[in-house]
């Protein structure tokens, strides 16, 4: 093996050259800005397996915390070969490949109701994946026509949410959840899924979690049929749900 | 100096619709109370706390009239006649009805005169307590005087008000100026307003009286030791609007979240609910000489800055008349907006200074409080970082009064400790280093900025002309502002809004009136 390729499976971060390894951090600890407090930060630095940690700033924060500014060097190689990465089983698909598959293959929109579940009163996320406006240039859900979206916004209460969604007869059910706290969004992603499972719903939508702190594997652990986290795009969604639907009625 | 110079007739056309529209749905809703705000003169009156069951013992006096029918006359006269019966404070008759002691209905009637007498002189020591608050912000203000502008305004959340409490001290000495509570996800859908220390939360920290006193009491120290009066802020918003404004006036909140109508476009709340309760609750701010601010900016979180920049303008010269009839000064008016345009748009930065200046000529005595980038921040903390800095010496340079730090972190999570105190810093040194900078400037005559601030206007005042001739509760249906559509009977809250009868007496809106010369 050639020592470009061994170099390129095992990676360190790259500061200002190949190697080097530099880290930078920063937190606040619960001390006075001070000698002890520099030692302390350093040993968080060395606790995190950086070399030859350094403090480049250090500014009180009153209270008796302090803020540190860290550089560090990683000295042990990530290999690359030896990682797990959990990958999407869905391709991405331009939206007009998404339109032309559906409208031909199913013959009708995609019936998706959407909601902020529970005591959740945040919708940003949810808007960009549906509102026609969408997000970073992406236009959202309803921009599709082989789409019928229904929003029902912020603070829905599961119950609501599934006789929606009995109702408009959908296809495939979107739950955003964002606050965090206490994990209650966890619990309240489950009462969903359990709701459906005891309507005798649940086999026949395509159940979807998304919220910056959703990831794809958490999703799955919640009963649910897949995730969306941070950085995804209207067209991630829309990509899956129609292979999804389409999947399921042995038309993809 | 860096000014604009608005067309004088198209604002004062804005002014006569907006005006008109605020008149109209007060005259419409005029016949109208509703359970919190009865809930708010029995607080005032002197109920506060839980009963056995753990209901608010508010709710407990309302839902009571309520089961005999009678909450048409409103709570005052029954619980003035409870208590001249029982001889009682109207806290021990609450406390005898949470334990199925008393029954109001069937208590013999002292006559409406002495009832009436009795609820008035209620009113008057509650105003009397309200006003001595009033007087002693004004102290502490001429004690500890805030210099600089804008005021440099920060949010604490973590859901425990003593965790709140540190946070918010270490604020302020770093250089905030106004401290916010944010309030625990789901309080606005609540028809009722939690009691007592709360150490959980979620998104934030329950708004309850003894919150604020705590919190009060924190920066009321802090101010003294830093010499500069702190101001606190939270949300007098959702379903119990005019109580939180009520328990904000007895411990000396100085600003309160209070839109006209951000609970019907942004909670889903019913129209007629949030239009009688923003009257009624804006009357206490007034009185209790609390800033007032409203949520245009949030207009801009959901539609977009660059073509929506209009409908921010006429919502606020809405909120602004909306305001005035509950008898608001201009000082007390902190209208909102924000800093949203996408910042690949080239000379985003040249809009968004049209946008800010022009709010600021509009409502030149009004504290006008300007909100952060929030939209296109991303996991990119450096580069929201710099867009927090654009944002600084937009704020510090077309002269906004609140300014709402914004945090580099905002895409991310609630703010860390470092992540407040760097954003601090930030806003700080463009208030410092840039102080003069608006005297120090002129506009081009006819250029980019002129332009854009003049079409923001043109397009509020056609908007306004829309809203005046539908009315507000049309305009609502039709999704005029922010693409939001509600119907008048739709939402949440509907069922707490009655029609007063013809005994109906609430001897503190009288008393409110009076004072405040409505």
């Amino acid at each position: 093996m050639s020592k470009d390729s061994v170099r390129e499976r095992f990676i360190l971060p790259y500061g200002d050259h190949r190697g080097d390894g530099v880290v930078q951090v920063s937190f606040t600890l619960p001390l006075p800005d001070g000698p002890l407090g520099d030692e302390a930060a350093r040993q968080v630095m060395r606790q995190m397996a950086l070399n030859d940690p350094q403090v480049a700033e250090s500014t009180s924060l009153g209270e008796n915390y302090t803020f540190y500014v860290g550089y560090g060097k990683l000295s042990r190689p990530v290999e690359t070969g030896k990682l797990k990465v959990a990958r999407p089983l869905w391709d991405k698909i331009e939206p007009a490949a998404v339109e032309e598959m559906v409208n031909r293959r199913l013959g009708r929109p995609i019936v998706v109701v959407g909601a902020a579940t529970g005591s959740d009163a945040h919708t940003v996320g949810l808007d960009a994946i549906l509102n026609y406006k969408g997000f970073a240039g992406d236009h959202g859900l309803e921009a599709y026509s082989c789409f019928k979206v229904v929003n029902m916004g912020s603070q829905v209460p599961n119950e609501d949410l599934v006789s929606r969604a009995a109702r408009e007869k959908a296809d495939a059910i979107l739950v955003s959840q964002v606050v965090t706290q206490g994990n209650v969004h966890l619990a309240n992603l489950t009462n969903l899924s359990e709701l459906l499972e005891a309507e005798g719903w649940r086999d026949k939508v395509v159940l979807v979690a998304g919220g910056p702190r959703i990831t794809h594997a958490l999703a799955l652990e919640l009963g649910y049929d897949a995730g969306f986290g941070a950085q995804t795009r209207p067209q991630d969604v829309a990509s899956y749900l129609a292979q999804e639907v389409l999947r399921r009625k042995s038309l993809y | 100096m860096l000014r604009l110079e608005p067309d004088r007739s198209t604002v004062g056309s804005c002014h006569r619709l907006a005006e008109s529209v605020a008149r109209s749905v007060n005259e419409e809703l005029a016949g109208r109370s509703t359970v919190t705000i009865e809930r708010t003169v029995a607080r005032l009156f002197g109920v506060d706390g839980l009963g056995p069951s753990g209901i608010p013992l508010a709710n407990t006096v309302v839902d009571h009239l309520i089961s005999l029918g009678k909450l048409e006359e409103g709570v005052a006269l029954r619980l003035a006649n409870a208590s001249l019966v029982l001889n009682a404070t109207p806290a021990e008759v609450a406390e005898k009805i949470a334990a199925k002691k008393v029954d109001l209905g069937s208590l013999p009637w002292h006559g409406t005169e002495a009832c009436r007498a009795k609820a008035g002189k209620l009113a008057a020591a509650a105003l009397e307590r309200i006003k001595d608050r009033r007087l002693e912000r004004q102290e502490l203000l001429n004690a500890y005087p805030v210099h600089g502008s804008p005021w440099l305004y920060v949010i604490v959340a973590t859901g425990d008000i003593h965790e709140d409490i540190i946070q918010a001290r270490m604020a302020a000495a770093q250089g905030a100026d106004v401290i916010a509570v944010i309030r625990s996800t789901g309080q606005s859908l609540l028809d009722y307003v939690p009691h007592g220390a709360t150490r959980e939360g979620y998104g934030g920290t329950y708004a309850t009286q003894e919150n604020f006193r705590l919190m009060r009491e924190a920066l009321d120290e802090e101010s003294k030791r830093l010499g500069r009066y702190i101001r606190l802020v939270n949300y007098c918003s959702g379903l119990c609007m005019p109580e939180i404004a009520a328990m904000g006036a007895l411990e000396r909140l100085d600003i309160m979240l209070n839109d006209a109508m951000y609970g019907i476009l942004f909670r889903d709340i019913n129209a007629e609910r949030t239009l009688v309760d923003q009257r009624f609750s804006r009357m206490i701010n007034a009185y209790a000489g609390i800033i007032i601010n409203t949520g245009e900016d949030n207009y801009l979180t959901t539609v977009d800055a660059l073509s929506s920049g209009h409908s921010v303008v006429a919502s606020q010269f809405m909120n602004y008349h909306f305001a005035k009839l509950s008898g608001l000064p201009d000082e007390q008016i902190g209208l909102g907006h924000a800093f949203e345009i996408d910042p690949n748009i080239e000379d985003s930065l040249l809009l968004e200074i049209a946008g800010a200046l022009l709010v600021r000529e509009l409502f030149p005595s009004c504290p006008v409080k300007y909100m952060p980038p929030t939209v296109h921040k991303t996991g990119d903390i450096f580069f929201a970082h710099a867009l927090d800095a654009a944002f600084n010496l937009v704020s510090t340079a077309t002269g906004q009064t609140i300014h709402l730090v914004g945090m580099l972190t905002e895409a991310v999570h609630t703010p860390l400790l470092q992540d407040r105190y760097a954003s601090i810093r930030a806003a700080a040194y463009a208030r410092k280093s840039a102080r003069h900078l608006r005297e120090n400037l002129r506009l081009e005559k006819g250029g980019k900025v002129e332009r854009r601030a003049a079409e923001i206007l043109d397009k509020a005042l056609s908007l306004l002309g829309e809203v005046e001739s539908k009315g507000l509760f049309r305009a609502l249906e039709d999704g005029v502002f922010a693409g939001i559509r509600r119907k008048r009977d739709g939402g949440k809250g509907l069922e707490g809004v009655f029609t007063k009868g013809p005994t109906y007496f609430n001897p503190i809106e009288e008393g409110l009136r009076r004072e405040l010369g409505i």
